[in-house]
């Protein structure tokens, strides 16, 4: 399935973050969000996540509207924020088989997520124990715990070592290459062949033509 | 229905192990119905008189004191994010939380209440109302917080703002409940209060979590 991002528009706090961001994407590509902080990245996620409502367009996931069918859309997505969403009172494992229920995943997936991002020695410790590069591969384990086709990641690999961010990048290229979609504000290579970079900021809003402001109108006042 | 026992497993979990969930919201209890006796003076049949009300008084503020936490926490660790998007629909996450709540804050108060009762001269006949109106009333006040612990889940320092929000909404439960406690010590029959007070908890069922969802909804954005 492909995902289609059609004329989205947001505005935050009277600012347009972004306008007419349109873009699409076929099954087994990626999209990697660029630009600077304050881009509209994180933003662009959270709309596509459904947590964020877009002050006009939409996205399709095949022939799911984001706008029409939020929860349908929500079903293929898996999203992952700048927080890594565990706790502290709780230990890998826990953590991991209470995401499992929730999304109605198997739980034999468990054991693989642990290993995906390699916190096998790590399964019966109690998340206030990790480090803080621990806690965000507990978080991104996730990613191998529940089968989604579409994935949304925020900055996935902060404060991860070179060793866990090329884990990460390996599970992305997966996803792809199965088929899936992901989208990612990333600032490392995915080494994903088929990547496209989007730059939010790059879409805004072009000033309407014909309507001058007060300086053009006495610059141009010598005219007559 | 298995995530939904999940959620409330996974609540209950983390409110034992990080201290400060039951056993708090009854030290509470207990000190508030205590300091009643010091302010009113050693009159034990205006306590007798008082005490169905006090003790209302005091499970309404041990219940507010716990609230602030039930979504805040997961919505600051990002967690609210990732059970909105799961399969269970929110409304059920926010039942299993309030069922949660209950568990470790409304029940240990029905437990710790009888004892209290005894400190303040409750007369016996009034006993069992008051146990049943608590046990009626009380899982409505975890529902009811539930709306303001949302609305203020986004924020800082949201505690003393859910108190304001909430408190004037526990006004007919407290009402009901303190009115079942006294018909009973006065020899009259309680269930119409009690029949209330269940009305208000089977209301609070299906209004509360949709409410309270659509608080959270608004704070993740």
């Amino acid at each position: 399935m492909n995902l289609n991002i059609e004329n989205l528009r947001c505005v935050r706090a009277g600012r347009t973050v972004f306008a007419e961001l349109g873009v699409g994407v076929d099954a087994g590509e990626a999209l990697i969000l660029a630009g600077p902080n304050g881009a509209g990245k994180s933003t662009l996620l959270r709309i596509l996540a459904g947590l964020l409502r877009a002050d006009e367009g939409d996205a399709r996931f095949g022939a799911v509207s984001l706008k029409e069918d939020r929860a349908e859309f929500q079903s293929h997505l898996l999203y992952t924020g700048h927080l890594d969403a565990v706790k502290p009172a709780l230990t890998v494992s826990e953590t991991l088989t209470f995401w499992a229920q929730i999304y109605g995943a198997p739980r034999d997936n468990v054991p693989i997520a642990v290993a995906a991002l390699g916190l096998e020695k790590l399964a019966d410790h109690h998340v206030r124990t990790l480090s803080a590069g621990q806690r965000r591969r507990l978080g991104l384990s996730r990613l191998a715990l529940i089968d989604r086709p579409l994935w949304l990641l925020d900055e996935p690999t902060v404060s991860l070592d070179a060793e866990s961010s090329a884990r990460v990048a390996a599970l992305a290229r997966q996803r792809c290459e199965s088929g899936g979609i992901v989208v990612a504000a990333t600032h490392i290579d995915l080494a994903i062949p088929s990547a496209k970079t989007l730059d939010p900021a790059a879409f805004v809003a072009k000033p309407k033509e014909g309507i001058m402001n007060a300086d053009d109108l006495v610059l141009s006042g010598d005219a007559w | 229905m298995g995530a939904f026992w999940t959620m409330v497993r996974r609540d209950l979990a983390l409110a034992l192990r990080t201290g400060g969930g039951g056993a708090l919201g009854v030290a509470f209890f207990v000190i508030a119905a205590v300091l009643v006796p010091f302010g009113v003076g050693p009159k034990p049949d205006l306590l007798g008189v008082i005490a169905p009300g006090m003790l209302w008084i005091a499970a309404l503020l041990a219940c507010m004191l716990t609230l602030d936490r039930l979504f805040q926490a997961d919505v600051e660790d990002g967690s609210m994010d990732l059970l909105a998007l799961s399969p269970l629909p929110l409304e059920v996450t926010v039942l299993a939380k309030c069922l949660a709540h209950w568990l470790t804050t409304g029940l240990p108060l029905l437990i710790a209440a009888p004892l209290m009762a005894i400190t303040l001269n409750m007369p016996g006949e009034a006993y069992v109302a008051m146990i049943a109106s608590l046990a009626l009333g009380t899982p409505s006040l975890s529902m009811i917080g539930a709306i303001g612990a949302a609305l203020t889940s986004g924020m800082r320092r949201g505690g003393v703002l859910t108190a304001v929000l909430v408190l004037p909404l526990y006004v007919p439960t407290l009402v009901l409940g303190a009115l079942a406690g006294n018909a009973a010590a006065s020899g009259l029959d309680a269930s119409p209060y009690l029949m209330l007070l269940g009305a208000i908890t089977l209301a609070c069922l299906p209004l509360c979590p949709l409410v309270a969802a659509a608080a959270l909804r608004l704070a993740l954005r």
